[in-house]
């Protein structure tokens, strides 16, 4: 069995893992448009805050594909498919065949039109070790940044570089930060955070034009910058399968199998649009944990096993300068809050189920509220009331408890 | 594999297991000198659950489970099941995202006393202890570490 | 207003070693140590201690210990700080005084005025790890009449007997004064030893009817618990006269104590105390008793064996002579440093003897009356060590009865408060989150421990006397003496003095 891979991301490496736990002797080979050994892409920015390096950002050990036995063709990127004969024209020059392909190549940033912008010299996207490495070079205590986006990576770029520049600007046309994980209330907490560090915000406004040191907002408002990092949102690479004629919408189609329309073609990462089991319908879930497990599906699946994966969930943990923000699900239904001075929880329940959650510096535990929205556990069989008070196992009927601490649930 | 297994039946809601733990991975070469640091400078990675008040208590550690969501969701890399399948942190590469908190649904895993990184149960293998302090230390055999598989 | 009564110990904690896990505080059913937020640290009412050890030995980082306090009253040697503080509690309260384990006052302990011999040249001490040392022995009437049928084949005239594999069993204590955790601890540990424990007058919890190979089930004059199941499932019977800690009284459980399980299990109503009278009321004469022994016997098919225990009072000499012609197989005569769960502090205190003469005399008269085989004699009350059991075998027991020395090893640190029903070591209370305290796993292995590492011991002073089986050490004296004893103590023990 010839296994194919493009991309090297999480998806990647978790279809890797789950194959070889299947068949060990099948032949790999990993197309990998970067040029870089596997890392964990979230962490680049705790790299340019010089909370990690390079060597520690390694997402697997270094005999990893070695110990896999997988053959790694890094700065090789694919060109195209040919389904027909199972072949992908790849940046090389070769042509690589295949028996099951995995399409995990992941998103790139969207980098909003605006006129003058190819005026900005010192324009950079967040995304990859070698937008981080760029980026880095251009700080210094001098400067003055302006950000576009205050969504997760934006903000994580803020935290990155804030201590190595004089001031950062966050533009978001959205009026609040983060808007795809928060609400109303953990926005204004988070903002107000940030603001207190001294994080500046211009929000609901975005640019209009740019010459090369600054940016006009649609408002008129003007603001100058030396480095201009745009976060404004992510685009999947889809292109591969829709060339040749698989079904993508906002990302390649695909079912909980992980399979794309195209026979013997999976998908998986920031690259797809899957199941949703929070809202029972597709979507884009761009989320690490999410790769994994689509990667892990895929895996198992392209190795003869079968796995569906049913009950992926938006889940997010983020932090800036300590505060911490983990949310799961998705906000609808009755809202239970406890709020203390700089701690929130909501809780969201909807149909007898937690729905989903916002902790913010109160998330001690909380992988037990995201059993629940993952299980979709009616709350009437559980201590609900304890559950508000504390995520805790002795909320559970004393056989689920057992079961759970049995370590197999 | 040996794990740690709870029997709530027995468990007195003590919480010797939580200075046990804080002890073994402290460093200290004496439990005393736990005084003042306890619960500030060194958190435990076993927790009890139940208060003062509650009939019934239990410990509760990483279990080294097979769903290993805290591994999957690893953003770092810095969590995995290594070869005798007990889960590891490498808190050199945790970076503190906490996502691993996120996913356990045990509640297994949490922030070291500094909040930069995740600690969790190693089984005691990452302190001179060698083995569980928590298990051998327990009063009522209320946790334990023995094979069931 | 009650005058105060200054606690008799105090709680010393090392302020350097106390580290504030509160694990004293979460352990003490009395409400001793509590974390004073103010100050910011533990604090602990020492009033409120019974002295059980308990915080002493769970602190992590053994901050903790416990010391006689040195308060005192003007020093008189006739009027004792307890018998002063006896008087000022009686008038605050105006009840009877309440203890429990055994007699603590300082009475001559007999056994410790007693060494063993041992062999020297003419006949050799045996090794006991290189030669058969028998430490089994059978309980119940060895009976000597030897019958052949017309063939001139033997007539198996044997009655049934006990089997024990160590000189040792498990004494009476009932569930109800004991937990449930207690109970299952020593009926595993029976088992696993091929040894006895013994119900008390607590009737027999469903759950250890598995055990009842190893299980001696009590009648005793409360009744409480006895149904014909209950006789049959059982190795033997007990009758219980009289109790060491408290002769001549009977027992009381407060109905606090009485759970839906203990009721259910001594079939009495729950929430209501239950008295045992103190005398059975069926029971006025050696015949009364022959009455009950051979109703038990009928109603068990003369499978079992049937004891009758009996407080060593000062008669209890003639009172053993009575019982040996009464049809019982087995005597227990219980010393008046037993242990008990409640007993009034006058009673326990000052009623009754040591088992060590009690014993001699009995063993002696038996002898002397040609019926020491009708039956076996079992000696109780306070049986500290492997050396009493020796001691009381060579006195003329046949095997002994552990009651407080098995609590102990359950972690009983005789603080002698089983009255109050807060036992922090989960063994004297009813209280479910007490009860938990004591894990049978743990607990039983640690009474097989401690009756394996005696049974050891047994051995090596059976060796070193050249003496290889229980058998040949019953009764003989002549591997005894006294030491400071008088010419009467000598006497009564049967015993010559060392040197002689």
């Amino acid at each position: 069995m010839k296994y194919l891979l493009i991309g090297n991301s999480t998806a990647a490496i978790a279809c890797i893992e789950a194959i070889r736990t299947l068949d060990k002797q099948g032949e790999i080979t990993v197309l990998s448009k970067e040029e870089q050994f596997c890392y964990g892409r979230p962490t680049i920015s705790y790299c340019l805050a010089g909370l990690t390096d390079r060597e520690h950002m390694n997402y697997r050990p270094l005999d990893f594909y070695e110990k896999m036995g997988v053959s790694v063709h890094l700065g090789v990127s694919a060109e195209s498919i040919d389904a027909d004969k199972k072949q992908v024209k790849a940046s090389d020059g070769k042509k690589y065949s295949y028996d099951k392909l995995l399409v995990s190549t992941g998103s790139r940033p969207f980098v909003p039109f605006a006129e003058g912008l190819d005026k900005v010299k010192n324009a950079f996207t967040f995304m990859s070790y070698d937008d981080m490495e760029a980026l880095d070079k251009a700080l210094s205590p001098e400067k003055e940044v302006v950000v576009i986006g205050a969504g997760l990576i934006g903000l994580k770029c803020v935290e990155g570089i804030f201590d190595r520049v004089k001031k950062v600007t966050v533009v978001d046309l959205a009026t609040r930060v983060m808007p795809s994980v928060t609400e109303e209330e953990s926005a204004a907490m988070i903002q107000s955070f940030l603001e207190k560090k001294g994080v500046e915000f211009v929000l609901g406004d975005c640019a209009a034009s740019y010459t090369e040191n600054s940016v006009t907002l649609k408002s008129g408002k003007t603001l100058s910058f030396d480095i201009l990092v745009t976060a404004a949102g992510v685009r999947a690479n889809t292109s591969l399968i829709a060339d040749i004629g698989g079904k993508v919408n906002r990302g390649i189609l695909v079912n909980t199998r992980q399979q794309t329309s195209i026979p013997d073609i999976y998908a998986a990462g920031d690259c797809t649009e899957g199941y949703d089991s929070s809202i029972g319908a597709d979507r884009v879930l761009a989320l690490m944990p999410n790769a994994y497990l689509q990667g892990k599906t895929a895996g198992l699946n392209m190795a003869g096993g079968d796995s569906e994966y049913k009950d992926a969930i938006p889940l997010n943990a983020v932090g800036f300068f300590g505060l911490h923000m983990l949310s799961a699900g998705v906000y609808e239904g009755e809202i239970i809050k406890v709020k203390d001075e700089n701690k929130l929880k909501l809780l969201f329940v909807k149909d007898n189920v937690l729905k989903g959650f916002i902790l913010i510096n109160d998330f001690l535990r909380a992988g037990i509220y995201t059993s629940l929205v993952r299980g979709k556990t009616p709350l009437d069989g559980v201590d609900f009331d304890m559950l508000v008070e504390a995520p805790q196992l002795l909320a559970f009927p004393a056989e689920a408890r057992a079961a759970k601490l049995s370590r197999r649930a | 594999m040996k794990r740690i297994y709870v029997n709530e039946q027995w468990c007195l809601g003590c919480h010797l297991c939580e200075y046990e733990c804080m002890y073994a991975n402290s460093g200290l070469d004496e439990m005393f000198k736990l005084k003042g640091k306890a619960g500030k400078d060194i958190l435990p990675r076993i927790y009890v659950e139940g208060g003062e008040k509650s009939p019934i208590h239990f410990a509760v550690n990483c279990r080294h489970c097979s769903g290993t969501a805290c591994v999957n969701g690893c953003i770092a890399g810095a969590l995995t099941k290594n070869d005798d399948g007990m889960v590891v942190i490498d808190k050199d590469k945790c970076v503190g995202c906490f996502t691993c908190v996120l996913l356990c649904p045990f509640g297994a895993i949490m922030p070291a006393a500094d909040g930069k990184a995740a600690q969790k149960c190693m089984l005691c293998t990452d302190n001179i202890k060698g083995e569980p302090n928590c298990v051998k230390y327990c009063p009522n055999n209320a946790i334990v570490y023995e094979e069931r598989e | 207003m009650d005058t105060f009564i200054p606690a008799e110990y105090e709680v010393v904690r090392n302020p350097d070693l106390c580290i504030g896990c509160r694990v004293c505080e979460r352990q003490c059913a009395n409400g001793v140590h509590k974390y004073d937020k103010d100050l910011g640290k533990m604090i602990a009412d020492s009033n409120k201690c019974v002295n059980c050890h308990r915080c002493v030995c769970l602190c992590p980082t053994h901050a903790l210990k416990i010391v006689k306090s040195d308060d005192t009253y003007r020093l008189n040697a006739n009027w004792s700080m307890q018998a002063m503080n006896e008087v000022y509690r009686q008038a605050n309260t105006g009840g009877v005084l309440l203890s429990s384990m055994g007699n603590p006052n300082d009475y001559p302990v007999y056994f410790n005025k007693i060494l063993v011999n041992a062999s020297q040249v003419t006949n050799p001490p045996i090794d006991p790890l290189r030669e058969p040392m028998e430490t089994v022995v059978y309980l119940g009437k060895k009976d000597v009449e030897i019958k052949r049928d017309i063939q001139g084949k033997l007539v198996d005239t044997m009655t049934p007997q006990l089997k024990l594999t160590t000189p040792i069993m498990f004494s009476a204590m009932s569930y109800g004064s004991i937990s449930y955790n207690a109970h299952a601890s020593l009926a595993r540990a029976a088992e696993e030893l091929g040894i006895y424990y013994n119900t008390g007058e607590g009737g027999l919890h469903k759950d250890f009817y598995k055990y009842s190979k190893n299980t001696i089930v009590q009648v005793a004059s409360g009744r409480f618990g006895v149904h014909e199941e209950y006789l049959n499932t059982a190795a033997a019977i007990e009758i219980k006269m009289g109790q060491g800690a408290k002769p001549g009284i009977g027992g009381h459980l407060p109905g606090a104590k009485i759970s839906e399980d203990v009721s259910r299990t001594r079939m009495i109503p729950q929430g209501v105390d239950a008295i045992s009278p103190a005398p059975h009321h069926d029971i006025y004469s050696i015949e009364d008793l022959r009455q009950l022994i051979y109703s038990i016997k009928e109603a068990t098919a003369y499978k079992k064996p049937v004891i009758v225990k009996v407080a060593a009072v000062h008669n209890v000499a003639a009172i053993a002579s009575g019982i040996a012609r009464s049809g019982a197989d087995i005597i227990a005569v219980d010393g008046f440093r037993g242990g008990t769960g409640a007993a009034p502090t006058r009673i326990r205190d000052n009623v009754g003897i040591p088992i060590e003469l009690a014993l001699a005399q009995v063993d002696q008269r038996l002898r002397e009356e040609g019926i020491r085989d009708n039956v076996s004699i079992l000696a109780a009350g306070s049986i500290h060590s492997s050396a009493d059991v020796v001691k009381a075998i060579a006195l003329g027991a046949d095997a002994c009865y552990i009651g407080t020395s098995a609590l102990m090893a359950l972690g009983c640190h005789l603080c002698r408060s089983c009255q109050t029903g807060n036992c922090n070591w989960g063994i004297a209370t009813q209280k479910p989150e007490l009860v938990k305290r004591l894990n049978p796993d743990i607990g039983y292995k640690r009474l097989v421990n401690m009756v394996r590492a005696w049974t050891h011991e047994i051995q090596e002073m059976m060796g070193g006397m050249g003496i290889n089986s229980i058998e040949a050490l019953k009764g003989n004296r002549l591997m005894l003496r006294g030491i400071g004893l008088n010419e009467t103590e000598l006497r009564v023990l049967g015993i010559k003095h060392a040197g002689e």
